[in-house]
């Protein structure tokens, strides 16, 4: 029997999944609608990304076919397959799935113009339906939206086709524009600060937004530094890898002291109101560092960590304000704060007792239930004779730190202070990470029964994460107070709890970096509870993608975007060890090894 | 190598244990000096027992008292139809949805749009009992669609996951939805449009005075239970949500579709929340984003009263905490002194959660799942 | 010297009597194997001195103390560590995290030490890990040197279970419970283990309880064997004398067709 030439593969590689497209065309015309319904073309209408040709406004609605395009002819390829080979159809598919995403648009215009369904609706108005036909007629706005989706569709797809490195050249130069005009009013406060405006200016629009010719620069430098620079960063990078363990300790401990000097040195260039954004993100990260201990490190999920910081809070106000009703001992901040730090504590472990043996979803609703008890304590007229009910204590001093008094009014200051206590808490994190506490907080994650069978009191243990993520939360409360100067139970909702949680689960659970990342890339762009960030015309729609992120984040990347490595390999441990096991790296000898 | 004798340990109670037995004689002792103190109020307000606690009560007549009590159960029959999903869907997937709170609101919502669209027509008042159908059907149907589609997009694929995740992840649901209903609807309170005098006038039975309405609600209630009954009782399909709560793997090994059943489920708990939509529509008639937030945490609450995973408990759980968040700020609380009693009521209602979290976590009627979910 | 003494021990789950009445000792330097059919109420038998199940009725006493009552991690700490019949790692810990977790209840340093860096913190954690190190050479160089920083998941399952065994080696214990600690290797992994199983007593000083089903191990290695059944004793005594005693064999094989019942009583 001989051979034949003709060699048929095993796994038959299959062609486009046509149904899937269609679901993902269908998924993008009801997004289209949906957001054009929410009022983002219109409200986001006002910031230019690059003036005058693209708004924030227009790019709500314009990521819709590409992203999906692109995500329908995606394919995970496990170890051992071969992918399909991408052609012609790849493009003719993304087209297809952004034709359908634009028509979902054309139809919502159509509607718009016959019918009034703005009563329940309240964004149904023809200020959207010009926005959408880009100030024509219906019909060539139709018609220009479908020529546009398609048109994104198709380049959707073609990231499929085009080699990788090309890839991540688009990428690079698409996040980068992107970045750097979202990220205008805190470039333009830092350059100022150098005194380098020209370059601002030249770049920039007047009324805000990248001037094309600002775009192009800024792309055309997205496409050469890393070009240029790239492979010397990674041969940096390998070297720094394999020196020995104490010169890369010493390096490590350069980078970290520069960072941190840096760090220390920056809010004297920032203006008023970056210093004020950063200073909230500050108090975030602090947030988010406590819960990170909680949630990340023990598993525990509390749902009512915004009470500890309001504890924090009103503690340091009934002990240093004046006006504090009942109680006015008008002690200094750093006195207060040692009292804040041991009633917290004991609050801690007061609500953590009874807690801390319920099993995981009871427990969340347990301490989501006490937040929303001492939130309503604070509030009430009971006890408004400590605590000022709803009109809660004015007048908080700010802190006194010897060398400057650090009030709400100088942002630099608390800036500089919140800088203080943030690496307080990520010292603190780290080194518990690394002891015989975090080793024991990790067992309990892993298989509680066997922590405890191997000697850990799993009790006692939680309970020690519940109240040092408690404390944690109580420093917040305590900046908080004195950087506001007053505080009002209306900061402390179960709303803010649940922020600080997409915030540690977007980042990273687990994860000191990417808990400072999340709290950067989240409250610093979009907004925290009650305070904007970079881009103000997001609040009315922060809540909403946050809402959208935790789930999108669960499904998709539960580690985080700045992964623990341990963590991913929990959450995606089958994969980790089918790749492992293919790429020859599981132990399967069982013999001595020759020594 | 052998071990060093380590120093005897002593043996320990844990502490933990010490305080929650503290925690509880501490709620009984207090419920029991409120109820002493409320009774010494009630025999003579002037008695020296009740003027040192708090001077400024006024205690309650019969009346008073009836009429908190209906307009607690009243509430707790709709918190008791909540229940029931979350019951549901803890018995049969093992986790709580913290979303389905919303999917109530979104049926609030829906029958807030359709009733003030058939207002507008005129329909609403011209022909009520048809109209008030209409309503109820179309929010049943899209608080459904809600509940089956959240299960699809966003629990379906958790399936296997560790247990906090589909749990974080209907956090996500809820904070969505809410926030679905504020881009979409505006961020206002909405009020359905006003009921036929007829409906909402106060009726005498059995000794107590009750509004139509409450009685409407009252009897919704009651006949939802019973279809609910039937149909997990008497029905093959309620017979296969029974088996998949028990039992996952071996249901489907029995033949029986377990993900067709566990949509039935969030269908069902879906529609039932939908009915307490309408109900708290009709009873409240104003209707906002936040709807959805407390009652539903209350509503988790009654479900463990009544032991989650058991229905009937689910309801009773209801009722019994919409009774006691009625009665309990001016029985208990006023009588020991505390003031503004009203704006405590949520906080009592947490209490009531928590308090039955310690002292009795399988519930008044005990739990009813599987060996899988129970840890 | 008695080390653990087991009297009318029983545990009913929901009308089912795992346990009856069971009489156990073991006498401290000895190694004791326990088996019997599947079902027999070995495993619940450890989690019953283990402190992961409440018996009944009956009484433990370890050392002169009972441990009724206790938590798993209190029982550990009285010096008894287990092993589980379902290798039950912290897989995503590394090996060396694996034993040295296991020190947990043998060493202090909280939360103070951990910030501050102390003297005394340092110096833990470096006893810590040497103790580590040392129980998993145990094991020859099979978990040592490259080993150490990987992932437990990545072990193969022979290697998994010797793991688990160095795992509870470090707790520091006086009394050793396996459970299956060969199960599914093969024969030359058995006989390895054998072997090391005895130098867990002569040189680690261990005594130790083991269940297991593979007779070869039981024989080579024990000096007493235990068998139960339905949840009593049915026979006790060296491996020869159990192994032809009838009613063993009937409890595993069950009775030869065509033999008359026999009236003797299952007695512990």
């Amino acid at each position: 029997m001989t051979a034949t030439s003709e060699s048929v593969s095993i796994s038959q590689t299959p062609g486009i999944a046509w149904r899937k497209q269609t679901r993902f065309a269908l998924i993008g015309a009801l997004s289209s609608a949906f957001v054009a319904l929410a009022g983002m073309p219109v409200g986001l209408d006002r910031r230019s990304i690059v003036y005058p040709v693209l708004s924030m406004g227009y790019l709500s609605l314009l990521w819709i076919p590409f992203v999906l395009a692109s995500l329908a002819g995606s394919e995970t390829v496990l170890e051992g397959m071969t992918a399909r080979t991408r052609g012609k159809k790849d493009l003719l598919a993304g087209g297809l799935v952004g034709f359908g995403s634009a028509s979902g648009l054309a139809l919502l215009m159509l509607l718009i113009q016959n019918f009034d369904l703005r009563d329940p609706l309240v964004n149904w108005s023809p200020q959207l339906l010009n926005l959408l036909a880009f100030n024509q007629p219906l019909a060539v706005g139709m018609f220009l939206w479908l020529a546009f989706g398609s048109a994104l569709g198709l380049l959707g797809g073609a990231m499929h086709v085009l080699p990788k490195k090309i890839r991540s050249h688009i990428r690079n130069v698409v996040l980068t524009v992107l970045a750097v005009s979202v990220l205008e009013t805190f470039l333009t406060d830092l350059l100022e600060g150098f005194g380098l405006e020209i370059l601002t200016d030249y770049i920039y629009y007047k009324r805000g937004g990248l001037e094309i010719v600002g775009a192009l620069l800024v792309a055309a430098l997205a496409l050469l530094v890393p070009l240029l620079v790239g492979t010397k960063l990674t041969d940096a990078k390998q070297k720094v890898v394999s020196l020995p363990a104490d010169e890369r300790r010493r390096v490590n401990l350069v980078l970290l002291a520069a960072s941190a000097a840096a760090l220390f040195v920056l809010p004297f260039f920032l203006g008023k109101i970056t210093n004020e954004l950063l200073a909230n993100v500050g108090l975030f990260v602090l947030l988010a560092l406590g819960l990170n201990i909680v949630v990340g490190l023990a598993g525990i999920l509390d749902l009512g960590y915004v009470a500890f910081f309001a504890v924090g809070g009103y503690t340091t106000a009934v002990l240093t304000s004046p006006n504090s009703p009942g109680f006015s001992p008008e002690l200094p901040w750093p006195v207060a704060l040692i009292i804040v730090i041991l009633l917290t504590g004991l609050v801690g472990l007061f609500i953590g007792a009874p807690v801390i043996r319920m099993r995981g979803d009871y427990l969340a609703i347990v301490t989501l239930g006490f937040g929303e008890i001492i939130r309503l304590l604070f509030l009430s007229d009971w006890l408004s004779g400590w605590f000022g009910g709803a009109q809660g204590i004015t007048n908080i001093p700010g802190v006194n730190v010897g060398i400057a008094t650090v009030k709400g009014t100088d942002p630099r200051s608390v800036f500089l202070l919140s800088v203080v206590l943030r690496a307080s808490a990520v010292y603190v994190s780290w080194r518990l990470e690394n002891s015989r506490l975090g080793r024991a907080w990790m067992a309990i994650r892993e298989d509680e029964d066997v922590a405890e069978a191997m000697g850990v009191n799993t009790t006692n243990t939680k309970l020690m994460a519940f109240v040092v993520g408690a404390v944690l939360a109580s420093f917040s409360g305590a900046i908080f107070s004195a950087k506001v100067g007053s505080i009002f139970p209306s900061s402390f909702l179960m709303l803010v709890s649940i922020i600080i949680l997409v915030v540690v689960i977007v980042g990273g659970m687990g994860n000191i970096t990417g808990v400072i990342v999340g709290a950067l890339v989240l409250i610093g762009v979009l907004g925290g509870p009650k305070q904007p960030g970079l881009l103000q015309e997001f609040s009315q729609f922060k809540l909403l993608i946050y809402g959208a992120l935790l789930v999108w984040m669960m499904l998709k990347r539960p580690e985080g975007l700045v992964p623990n490595v341990r963590r991913t390999r929990e959450l995606h441990q089958e994969e980790f060890l089918q790749d492992a096991w293919l790429k020859g790296e599981i132990d399967t000898d069982d013999q001595e090894d020759p020594q | 190598m052998a071990t060093a004798h380590d120093a005897k340990p002593r043996s320990r109670v844990l502490w933990v244990d010490r305080f929650l037995t503290l925690i509880r004689i501490g709620f009984i002792f207090l419920i029991s000096v409120g109820l002493l103190a409320f009774i010494a109020q009630q025999i003579d307000p002037q008695n020296p027992l009740a003027r040192w606690l708090n001077p400024d009560a006024t205690g309650l007549t019969a009346a008073q008292f009836k009429g908190l009590l209906v307009t607690g159960l009243a509430q707790g029959a709709m918190y008791g139809l909540i229940a029931l999903g979350y019951s549901m869907v803890y018995g049969v997937l093992g986790f709580i949805n913290f979303a389905h709170g919303e999917v109530f609101m979104v049926g609030a919502m829906s029958g807030m749009i359709t009733s003030n669209k058939l207002a507008d027509a005129g329909l609403w008042e011209d022909a009520f009992i048809p109209s008030l159908m209409f309503v109820v059907v179309t929010s049943i149907l899209i608080s459904t669609a809600v509940a089956v589609i959240m299960e699809r997009i966003a629990y379906r694929p958790l399936r296997g996951a560790p247990r906090l995740i589909p749990l974080i992840t209907s956090i996500g649901v809820s904070f969505f939805l809410q926030n679905v209903s504020v881009v979409l609807l505006g961020p206002g309170a909405k009020s359905y449009p006003s009921l036929p005098s007829w409906l909402s006038q106060k009726r005498s039975l059995i000794g107590f005075e009750i509004e139509g309405t409450k009685l409407v609600v009252l009897l919704t209630a009651a006949v939802s239970m019973a279809g609910l009954w039937f149909l997990v009782e008497r029905t093959k399909t309620g017979k296969a949500m029974r088996a998949v709560a028990e039992d996952k793997e071996i249901a489907s090994l029995m033949g029986i579709n377990v993900n067709r059943t566990i949509v039935t489920t969030f269908a069902v708990g879906g529609a039932m929340a939908g009915v307490a939509g309408i109900l708290w529509g009709i009873l409240f008639r104003s209707v906002i984003h936040t709807t959805g937030f407390l009652p539903g945490i209350k509503a988790f609450s009654a479900a463990v009263v009544g032991g989650i995973g058991n229905l009937g408990g689910a309801m009773a759980g209801g009722l019994s905490l919409g009774a006691a968040e009625a009665t309990a700020p001016l029985v208990l609380l006023e009588p020991l002194g505390v003031d503004g009693v009203s704006q405590l009521r949520d906080a009592v209602a947490f209490a009531v959660l928590i308090l039955v979290l310690l002292v009795r976590p399988s519930g008044l009627f005990g739990e009813r799942l599987s060996e899988e979910d129970r840890v | 010297m008695t080390m653990l003494s087991i009297a009318d021990l029983s545990v009913t789950f929901g009308g089912l009597h795992a346990l009856k009445n069971l009489q156990f000792e073991v006498e401290e330097g000895e190694i004791v194997s326990v088996i019997g059919p599947n079902g027999a109420g070995k495993t619940t038998f450890f989690n019953m001195i283990s402190g992961m199940v409440t018996p009944t009725a009956g009484e433990i006493i370890f050392e002169g103390e009972s441990l009724l009552g206790l938590d798993p991690s209190q029982v550990t700490e009285r010096g008894i560590a287990r092993t589980f019949q379902n290798v039950r790692l912290f897989a995503n810990m590394t090996i060396l995290e694996n034993v040295m977790v296991a020190q947990h209840c043998r060493t202090h340093q909280k939360v103070f030490g951990a910030l501050f860096q102390t003297k005394a913190f340092k110096s833990e954690e470096d006893a810590i890990r040497k103790y580590g190190e040392e129980v998993l050479s145990f094991f020859g160089s099979r978990l040592v040197g490259y080993r150490l920083d990987q992932p437990a998941s990545v072990l193969s399952y022979a290697n998994r279970r010797r793991l688990e065994i160095a795992r509870a080696m470090a707790t520091r214990p006086r009394l050793l419970l396996l459970d299956e600690p060969v199960a599914g290797m093969n024969p030359r992994e058995s006989a390895e283990l054998t072997e090391l199983i005895g130098r867990l007593r002569s040189e680690w000083g261990f005594s130790i309880v083991m269940i297991e089903h593979d007779m070869s191990v039981v024989r080579d290695v024990s000096d007493r064997v235990v068998v139960l059944d339905h949840g009593e004793t049915i026979a006790q005594g060296p491996y020869n004398q159990v192994a032809n005693d009838p009613k063993v064999v009937e409890a595993y094989l069950g009775r030869p067709v065509g033999s008359e019942s026999s009236t003797e009583e299952i007695r512990p």
